[in-house]
This record gives C-alpha cells, sequence and structure tokens, in this order.
C-alpha cells in the first residue's frame, strides 16, 4: 500500500491558484521530499494533507484512507509540524509534550508517548523549563519530538529546519532520520537543496504549483548531468 | 520630503486604515441615533408638563393656585373628586401627575400655615427620562406657589413671613408597580434605581471587553505561533477544541464576574444603608432567585459575546489584527450599557427597544430593574433569546472552524469549475 497517493491535487485561494494539478506516491517507509523556492506550493499540499484546508480538486488518500472523507481517521495516523510553529509559551517543555499525549489516549499509550517525546528531545533539565525561555533550536526539538513521540504512520514535516544554525539542523535531521527506521514515513518541504539530498529517498522538484520533476536524487542528478539538486532544479525550471 | 514627514506619513497609512475609521464611524452614527432617540426629552421639557387637577377648595387662593397651574401647564382632567381623578391616573389616562388642592388649602395660609397640596405620581418608568417629567410638574407647583406668593403680596396680606415666602408645601405620593409609595418623590425612587441599576451593566461590559479580547487575542496568538495548526491536525473535534475554547474563557469570564459581584455585594449593602427609602418594604427589591436569574443572564450574555468573539477571532490573522477585532463587541456592549444610563427598557421608543433586545448583552443589563419591577416576561424572554443566539453563534464558529477561513482569513474560494463560493454561504446551504 502507499503511504500517500495524490492525484491531480488543485488548491485555489480565490483567483489565485496554488496547487495546480500534481501527482505524487509515497512509498511506506520512505522519506519523500517536495522541493521548491518561496511560493510554489508547497507548504499548501502539505497543510492540505495534513487535512488543515479543504482541497479544491482531485484526489488524495493517506494509507487507504480519503482525504475529503475520512480526515478524522487520517488525524489519528498522521502528524504536522508546521513552518515556524510554536509551542503554548506558558507551559514547560514536559506540560507540553504531556498536553499533546492526552489527545491519544484510548489510542495510544500516552505515558510511554511522553517518555519518547523525552528522549527525542533531549533537553535534559531545560525540559522543565517554559518554552517561553528557549532558544530557537530547543523550540524546534521540542516540536519534532513532539510530532514524532507519537509514531506516527506518517509525519509532514514543513521546512523541518528553517532558522537553525548547522549544528542544530544537523541535531534535527538525523533525530527524523533515526525515526524513519521504525517505520515512520516521512513526507517532508524545504528549500534547501542540501537537505533534500542528505535526507530524502526520493524528491520531487516544485515550482508555480506544480511538479516539474520526481525521482530519487541520484536519478535526477544522473538525468540533468547535474552535480547537486540545486543544479537539478536550476535546469529544470529555466 | 524629509525625514520627519515621511515618518509621518507611514505612521498615518499604517494607523489609519478601514479597521480603524469603520468601528469609529458607526460608532458616531450610533450617538448620532441615540441623540434623536432622546431628543423628545427635551422637546418634553419645553413643552407644558400635562397631569389631571383635583381642587377642593373653594378660597379666593385656590383661584390663584388653579390660573396658574392653567397657564403653565396642559390640564388633563380637571374635576372635584379625587377617587375619580386617581383612578384615572392609575389607568394613564391623564398624564403621570395628579395635582390635589385640599379643601383647607386657603384657610391654612390665611392663618399662618402652609397651604398643603398633594401631588400623585403614576411611575411607569425608573430612568433619567421619567425623572424629567416628574419633575416639570413640580415646576409647575412651585411657580403656582410663587404665584400666590405675589399675590399676597400685593394684597397686602398679614401672614407670618416664611409662609409669604413659600405659602405652598407640598406631599408626594408615588404609585409604582401597584404600589402606593407615601411620602416618596419619584426622584427618591430614581436615585435608588439608578444606584443600583447602573453598575451592573458596567459590570456585564467589562467583563464582556475582557473575556471577549482574551478569545480574540488567544486565538490572533495561537494562528501567529502556529499553534492552531498543531492542534487541528490532533485527533480532536473541531467542535470540541471551538467549545473547549468557549468554556475556558466563560469560565474566566465567570470568575471575573463573581469578584466584580462581590464588590457589588458591598456596593449594595452600604446602599441600602443610605438610602433615604426601603424599597424593600414596597416589595422592590431582589431575592435570592432574582440574582440566580441575573446570573443565568449574565452567563448567556456572556456566552454570546464569547461565541461572537470566537467568530471574529476565525477572521484575525494575528496578534496584532486581534486588537482592533475587539471594537464591534466593546461597541455592541457600549450601546446598551450607554442607553441603560438615560433610561429604562419600557420608556424607550419602540424602535430603540428592538435595537437594544437584538443586542445580547443588554439583558442582564437591564434585568436587576426589570426584575425590581416584578417584570420577569421581558428578563426570561431575554433568557431565551440569548441562549437562542449563542447556539447560533457557537454552530457558525464551529462550521468556520473546519473551513479553510480559520488558516487564511480570507472570506472567498473557489469552487471546482473555478466560480467564487462564499464560504459562510456554501457552509449554510450544506447544513
Amino acid at each position: 500500500m502507499e503511504a500517500v497517493k495524490v492525484t491531480d491535487l488543485h488548491k485555489s485561494y480565490g483567483d489565485f491558484q496554488a496547487v495546480k494539478g500534481i501527482t505524487f506516491d509515497v512509498h511506506e517507509g520512505e522519506v519523500f521530499g517536495l522541493i521548491g523556492p518561496n511560493g510554489a506550493g508547497k507548504t499548501t499540499t502539505l497543510r492540505l494533507l495534513a487535512t488543515l484546508l479543504e482541497i479544491t480538486g482531485g484526489k488524495v488518500e493517506i494509507f487507504g484512507k480519503d482525504l475529503k472523507n475520512e480526515a478524522p481517521e487520517i488525524r489519528k495516523i498522521i502528524s504536522y509540524l508546521p513552518e515556524d510553529a510554536g509551542a503554548y509559551k506558558n507551559m514547560t517543555g514536559r506540560q507540553y509534550l504531556e498536553f499533546i499525549a492526552g489527545f491519544f489516549i484510548g489510542e495510544k499509550d500516552p505515558v510511554e508517548m511522553v517518555k519518547r517525546g523525552l528522549e527525542i528531545v533531549n533537553l535534559d533539565d531545560r525540559i522543565d523549563d517554559k518554552v517561553e525561555t528557549y532558544s530557537k533550536g530547543m523550540a524546534r526539538k521540542l516540536l519534532v519530538g513532539r510530532a514524532l513521540m507519537m509514531e506516527p504512520k506518517l509525519a509532514i514535516l514543513d521546512e523541518l529546519t528553517s532558522g537553525l544554525d548547522v549544528v542544530n539542523a544537523q541535531g534535527i535531521r538525523r533525530i527524523v532520520r533515526n525515526k524513519t527506521r521504525e517505520g515512520t514515513t516521512v513526507l517532508l518541504s524545504s528549500h534547501n537543496m542540501l537537505e533534500v539530498e542528505l535526507m530524502c529517498d526520493r524528491i520531487a522538484l516544485i515550482n508555480d504549483g506544480r511538479i516539474m520533476e520526481m525521482g530519487t536524487p541520484k536519478e535526477l542528478k544522473e538525468k540533468y548531468s547535474a552535480n547537486n539538486i540545486e543544479d537539478v532544479f536550476v535546469e529544470v525550471v529555466r | 520630503m524629509s525625514g520627519l514627514s515621511r515618518i509621518i506619513g507611514k505612521e498615518i497609512k499604517e494607523l489609519l486604515t478601514p479597521a480603524t475609521l469603520i468601528p469609529i464611524i458607526i460608532m458616531a452614527v450610533i450617538f448620532g441615533s441615540l441623540g434623536s432617540a432622546f431628543s423628545g426629552v427635551t422637546e418634553d421639557i419645553d413643552e407644558k408638563p400635562e397631569f389631571g387637577l383635583v381642587i377642593d377648595d373653594t378660597g379666593n387662593l385656590s383661584s390663584v393656585a388653579r390660573l396658574s397651574l392653567v397657564t403653565n401647564s396642559v390640564i388633563t382632567f380637571d374635576g372635584s373628586s379625587l377617587e375619580e381623578g386617581l383612578s384615572r391616573l392609575k389607568e394613564g389616562s391623564i398624564g403621570n401627575a395628579l395635582v390635589h388642592i385640599p379643601g383647607n388649602f386657603t384657610s391654612n395660609i390665611e392663618s399662618g400655615s402652609q397651604g398643603w397640596v398633594e401631588i400623585f405620581y403614576h411611575k411607569t418608568g425608573t430612568g433619567l427620562i421619567d425623572l424629567v417629567q416628574s419633575s416639570l410638574v413640580l415646576s409647575s407647583v412651585t411657580a403656582m406657589s410663587q404665584d400666590i406668593s405675589l399675590r399676597m403680596i400685593s394684597n397686602d396680606m398679614t401672614a407670618v413671613p416664611e409662609v409669604v415666602i413659600s405659602p405652598v408645601a407640598v406631599y408626594s405620593t408615588t404609585f409604582l408597580n401597584g404600589n402606593e409609595m407615601s411620602g416618596v418623590t419619584p426622584d427618591q425612587i430614581d436615585t435608588v434605581f439608578q444606584s443600583s441599576g447602573f453598575v451592573v451593566p458596567i459590570i456585564v461590559m467589562l467583563v464582556i471587553i475582557m473575556a471577549g479580547g482574551m478569545v480574540i487575542t488567544s486565538m490572533g496568538s495561537e494562528k501567529e505561533n502556529k499553534t492552531l495548526e498543531t492542534l487541528l491536525t490532533l485527533p480532536v473535534k473541531r467542535t470540541w477544541i471551538v467549545f473547549g475554547k468557549l468554556a475556558g474563557a466563560t469560565i474566566v469570564g465567570l470568575i471575573m464576574s463573581m469578584i466584580y459581584m462581590v464588590g457589588l455585594g458591598y456596593y449594595y449593602s452600604s446602599l441600602l444603608s443610605s438610602a433615604t427609602i426601603d424599597l424593600d418594604s414596597y416589595g422592590l427589591s431582589l431575592g435570592i432567585l432574582d440574582y440566580v436569574i441575573i446570573g443565568v443572564s449574565l452567563f448567556m450574555a456572556l456566552l454570546c459575546g464569547l461565541a461572537i468573539c470566537m467568530i471574529l477571532g476565525i477572521f484575525t490573522k494575528n496578534f496584532k489584527a486581534a486588537q482592533t477585532m475587539t471594537l464591534p463587541v466593546t461597541m455592541l456592549a457600549m450601546i446598551p450599557m450607554l442607553i441603560s444610563l438615560f433610561s429604562d427598557f419600557g420608556s424607550l421608543p419602540s424602535w430603540l427597544q428592538v435595537v437594544v433586545f437584538a443586542i445580547p448583552f443588554s439583558h442582564p443589563m437591564f434585568a436587576v430593574n426589570n426584575l425590581m419591577l416584578g417584570d420577569y416576561a421581558i428578563v426570561f424572554a431575554g433568557i431565551a433569546y440569548t441562549a437562542g443566539f449563542a447556539i447560533v453563534m457557537m454552530a457558525i464558529a464551529v462550521a468556520l472552524f473546519k473551513k479553510d477561513i480559520l488558516l487564511t482569513g480570507r472570506i472567498r474560494n473557489v469552487n471546482e469549475k473555478g466560480k467564487f463560493r462564499n464560504p459562510l454561504r456554501s457552509m449554510l446551504r450544506k447544513r
């Protein structure tokens, strides 16, 4: 079964078409990257798949569940990490993880979930400090921990390391990569071509609401005789 | 263009937006409308007061009194039977007052005592407007007293100097809500009603504005920090998110109200101890059941306010935008509060009654006076209306929570055929 099956997906805001009929599949257990410049339609696509926005046209299936008709069921198996997301500032890191885990009572064991979250976050004593005192890197680690602690079947991560320094970005990439080995399928977006090349099994190049190319980084580099994905992208959009 | 003018231009452009101007314009229109609604009062002041007159005295000074009253007033009933006059007064067919000059009026003054005049008031409202109407009657009687003084001086009547200066003494009786309040003037009643009635509207207004502001800024903050996006992708019904937010804000609002109410309790006890009349002895006070009803009315109004704020919060994009979003609710809370200072609900013009009734925050504001006067029907109707209003607002909030507009803040959307659709209309169509 495909983890994600997107067919001719459209999304419009007023007379502006953000997504213009994209089609792609994400295989179970892989890391799939949507890459493209700002405003290409990456975030809109991820928000659509995360059940946040209504689709204007097309069809989306996540682990066989129809996005339009089974959104509540899909929310039980996905986890979404928005770009530049924050946590509730008046909570401590631990309280935040406990708050989120509470929504899964009856579905999963919240105690185990928080334990797993704490391991991923790895903030030591700072986990009991208020979120408002966290640095950007610490806050992002907390949110990644939140997103992965429930062991979602599909993790949708928007601009995973946006705004982070090299060390923090590398740490977070490592966390995500490790979790995929435990069975989580990852769909991420980035405008950082290097990050995508390092993390993704397959990628789709998206520009102006359309998918321009799709394949493994190796395949695409060979096809366009390019040294890296950045060069591939420039060739594709030219 | 200098640096200073550049900065001024930028600031004006940033601050003078439709979001800041429109509420001010609406407020100006509302004040204008209120002005025209209350202009009738000013006209009443310019016009002669209307009341009934019963003269039992046959002395020459009662003739002076009659001439003075007829000159300065419109006599709607001129008879010799006090019973008939009182009966007509209570029916409301002769205005709001009846002046009675007893049989010993002239003889008392001639013997060096003041002549007593009885004024019977039929009080139908408790606002400042009603106070104006009753004071006009008293002015006519005062003018009558002055005319009698002049007559006494011009006729060189020998009397006690104090009596020449003030020959008439007034004894007032007020009929209110089936009670005969002997020795009580309408303004004494109004003072107590105004003192007790103005506190609740202010509390309601403050609580609505503060709790409503919390809901809107919470939405703005959740959007800005994108915690809302996280919340919306968790396995929890959107309905519970809306109800959870509303319930949280309602509890905080009620805690705020209770704190205010404690202050109000002390205010009442100190007020009643210093009041010149004991309304309690006439059955014009609040019992425990009345306080419960006020609490329910306040709760319903609070729920309406918070549901409206939740809807406004859906349209807000961030914390800053949320600040201006509170203005419509602030205005809606201020209108009935201002009106309640000038008049009670029953004394308002019909069109203004409709407007005031339609604003859900009005009902707890007018509830205190209505309950004191025993007008339970209007209070219960208000509670039923606000309950219905709150349900509709919450249903709209829940429906909007399932729409793109929650995240985009955009009103319009496009369907598969590329045609514009209004999310609210399409949502209602689906329902």
